[in-house]
């Protein structure tokens, strides 16, 4: 470097201002690799900060809900007793159901334990059973009722309490007025345990059963299907209404203040905090029009409100980046304006209309604070049939269980984060994949 | 021939004298430099014996800006008239006025004159769609539609009707490529994406597109500007083919193209019509100082 400025140095003077300016132009080179070394630096920095939150945000949620998909099962030799279930031997369905199948699970139990004697006792060793193992056999009974009178080995679904001493998240050293269960508690569950009764089984409620206050029979089913019909109701109308005004105030619309305007709101619309949509739901859907409260119908009118603006942005987006070249082409054959959009503008829009709405539909589903307005987050234990059944949705659901005392709860709210978390990360492959599969280079 | 272009000279003049008093408005409103070299009015030969289009006094505005001063022009049948000018002259949007492309620019507006066969095709009352069909119109950029190339040729008679069936769209498809030449190139891959051929290829794809409407009238916005020389050698050849049945309107900014296609030529400036005249008399011996600088390259 040095050398070669010499050797310029030496060539008269129009040079020797030249390589002066070169110096002056490698000392401030420095200077600017240093600002990008320092500009990378940060970038990488905060994008190293930000996947560290994300890791640390996963791993706590996986690690506490992976547990709760494992549940744990005591098996019981129950014995159907004639006496109980049906004395006078008529196997009415309606006695069948009657029938105080709580007496056999008692029953069966003491068999085990007989030492258990007295009131609170009974009622400590009971409480190890979850108050699901009745139902489990009354519908056992009730599908099969030449039953009665045989004795059965079931797998019964152990109480919350019992399935957290399991997972090691009740702790044996503490003393025992701080645990949830006494010290006799956990003598006879050692002895399930040796007599070999108690397993762990996927946790199948957790995946079929609505919402319940014990949480080893509580399950998201309820709650996904109640935000299937949401987003079913959301989907069938914010889609075709979004396309429709986009196609509309894009291709069709004449260019003036009202359109403007419209713009301007639509925009303004996006950017509206989501409860705000769930008081308007309130006044609208169930004040005004007297809708039922709960009913995912309303609650996908209320999402479908706040996603429209996002598909109508989106949807303009995608309609703005097709090239008018070929809206040009369309015209000059003698399309008319309707056939150029529908034959040609449109199909090549419908890609990114669709990306932009499984997105707006990701953040739907997402969504609890709209659903707060309508009466949403409400304990509903039945599994929704309809788009008028009282329902719950995921998030609601998540935000209800979160809100629980019971151990058991808080696994069983990562658990269904986890579900939310996959049921969105689906959807936001899918709009990639489709804005890969259709993206076209002009 | 020498009297024929005689009598045409002096229709001409007379018509244009009715019309210089126009454009001194026109210039005394807009111009101050701008159109001080123009002539009072186009210089040469405006008018053709068998016209397709006869346009007078024609204007457009984008808004509030005149994009075109007065134009009067004749196009003849089965001529190739070729437009020519330095960019931002007017061309293009003079040969939008001719299939009502400008319609679709929401500031544009055009008034004056613009016969086809005898009817004034400016009239708000005409359709354009059956007028788009009969004038055809073949873009800078080439811009087949993102679907086969059988598509992109039947997309025309399918909109407008001109196909029974299945076999006789199936020969109106394969006529309009092989008039355009494309014919022998595509035959074995008619579904493949008319996007996937080469810059040539799909200008030729965009004239068998065009032609497959059976139009009067094809208009070409300098359809060889993005094209290699070969690709356009081929399209100079086609439209030499296809001005046996067709009235071609080229717009180009090769002297040479225009010297090689076509038998009229316009020359535009700043928005006014200079002068037009036999292709042949524009580049050997024009008449207007401003021709004769772009001809002869002094500016462009
Ligand atoms: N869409 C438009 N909006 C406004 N002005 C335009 C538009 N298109 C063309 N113009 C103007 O009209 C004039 C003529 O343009 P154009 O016809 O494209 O010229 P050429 O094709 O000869 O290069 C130019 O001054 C240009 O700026
Ligand atoms: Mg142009």
């Amino acid at each position: 470097m040095s050398n070669t400025s010499n050797a310029k140095r030496e060539k008269g003077a129009g040079s020797k201002t030249a390589s002066r300016a070169m110096d002056k132009v490698h000392a401030s080179l420095r200077k600017r690799y240093r600002a990008e070394k320092r500009f990378r630096a940060y970038g990488l920095i905060s994008v190293v900060v930000g996947i560290l939150f994300l890791v640390v945000l996963m791993a706590s949620i996986l690690a506490k809900g992976y547990p709760a998909f494992r549940q744990t099962f005591i098996t019981l030799d129950v014995y159907l007793d004639p006496g109980v279930i049906d004395p006078e031997g008529s196997r009415d369905a309606e006695v069948l159901r009657l029938a105080d199948y709580n007496r056999l699970v008692r029953g069966s139990l003491q068999i085990i334990f007989p030492d258990a004697s007295g009131r609170t006792e009974r009622r400590k060793l009971v409480a190890l059973v979850s108050n699901g193992a009745p139902f489990q056999i009354q519908g056992l009974v009730m599908e099969d009722p030449s039953l009665v009178g045989q004795t059965l080995t079931l797998e019964v679904p152990a109480s919350g309490d019992l399935d957290m001493l399991m997972k090691g998240r009740i702790d044996r050293s503490l003393p025992e007025s701080e645990r949830r269960l006494s010290d006799l508690q956990i003598g006879w569950v050692d002895t399930l345990i040796e007599q070999g009764r108690i397993h762990k089984r996927w946790n199948k409620a957790l995946m079929t059963r609505g919402d319940s206050r014990d949480p080893e029979m509580a399950g998201i089913w309820g709650a996904v299907k109640g935000s299937f019909y949401m987003l079913v109701v959301t989907l069938l109308l914010s889609f075709p209404i979004g396309v429709a005004a986009a196609v509309y105030l894009d291709e069709f619309a004449p260019r003036n203040r009202w359109t403007d305007l419209i713009e301007i709101n639509i925009n303004n619309l996006a950017a509206v905090p989501s409860i705000v949509f769930g008081l308007l739901g309130l006044a609208v859907f169930l004040n005004f029009f007297g809708m039922p409260r709960s009913a995912p119908l309303v609650g996908g009118l209320v999402l479908a409100v706040m996603t429209l603006p996002t598909v109508i942005i989106s949807s303009r987006a995608a309609l703005t980046s097709v090239p008018p070249s070929i809206r040009e082409a369309a015209l000059g054959m003698g399309a008319s304006k309707m056939q150029a959009t529908f034959h040609h503008v449109v199909p090549l829009a419908i890609p990114g209309m669709l990306t932009g709405t499984i997105i707006g539909m990701a953040r739907a589903l997402g969504e609890s604070a709209p659903l707060l307005m309508i009466g949403m987050v409400a304990f509903i234990v039945d599994v929704p049939q309809g788009f008028m059944d009282p329902a719950t949705a995921l998030p609601v659901q998540i935000y209800l269980w979160a809100d629980s005392p019971e151990r058991a709860f808080v696994e069983r709210t990562s658990a269904a984060i986890l579900v939310l978390l996959a049921f969105l990360i689906a959807m936001n492959a899918l709009a990639i994949y489709l804005r890969r599969r259709f993206e076209r280079r002009w | 021939m020498e009297a024929a272009t005689m009598s045409r000279d002096k229709k001409a003049r007379s018509e244009q004298s009715a019309q210089a008093a126009t454009r001194k408005t026109a210039s005394s409103l807009f111009g101050t430099d701008r159109s001080s070299d123009v002539p009072d009015s186009t210089v040469g030969v405006i008018t053709h014996d068998d016209p397709v289009f006869t346009c007078r006094s024609v204007d457009v505005f984008y808004a509030n800006k005149q994009a075109i001063f007065g134009v009067d022009l004749d196009i003849g049948r089965h001529e190739v008239i070729s437009m020519i000018g330095p960019s931002g002259c007017g061309k293009s949007t003079f040969l939008r006025c001719l299939n009502r492309m400008n319609d679709t620019i929401a500031i544009a507006r055009v008034t004056g004159r613009i016969e086809l066969d005898g009817q004034d095709i400016l009239d708000s009352r005409i359709d354009v769609v059956p007028l788009r069909a009969r004038v055809g119109m073949v873009f800078q950029k080439p811009n087949p539609f993102p679907k086969s190339i059988y598509e992109n040729v039947a997309y025309g008679p399918r909109i407008h009707g001109l196909a029974r069936d299945r076999v006789e769209l199936d020969e109106i498809v394969h006529t309009s490529l092989e008039r355009a030449g494309l014919l022998k190139e595509v035959k074995d891959r008619m579904d493949q994406p008319g996007t996937g051929l080469s810059g040539g290829q799909q200008q030729r794809l965009c004239i068998a597109r065009a032609i497959a409407v059976s139009p009067e009238v094809i208009l070409m916005d300098e359809p060889c500007s993005a094209l290699d020389p070969i690709a356009t050698a081929r399209i100079e050849d086609l439209i030499d083919e296809l001005k046996e049945n067709y009235t071609i309107c080229i717009v180009t900014h090769s002297m040479q193209q225009a010297a090689r296609v076509s038998q009229r030529t316009a020359y535009f400036h700043l928005g006014y019509l200079v002068e037009v005249d036999e292709t042949d008399k524009i580049f050997t011996n024009p008449s207007h100082k401003l021709t004769e600088d772009y001809i002869t390259g002094r500016f462009g």
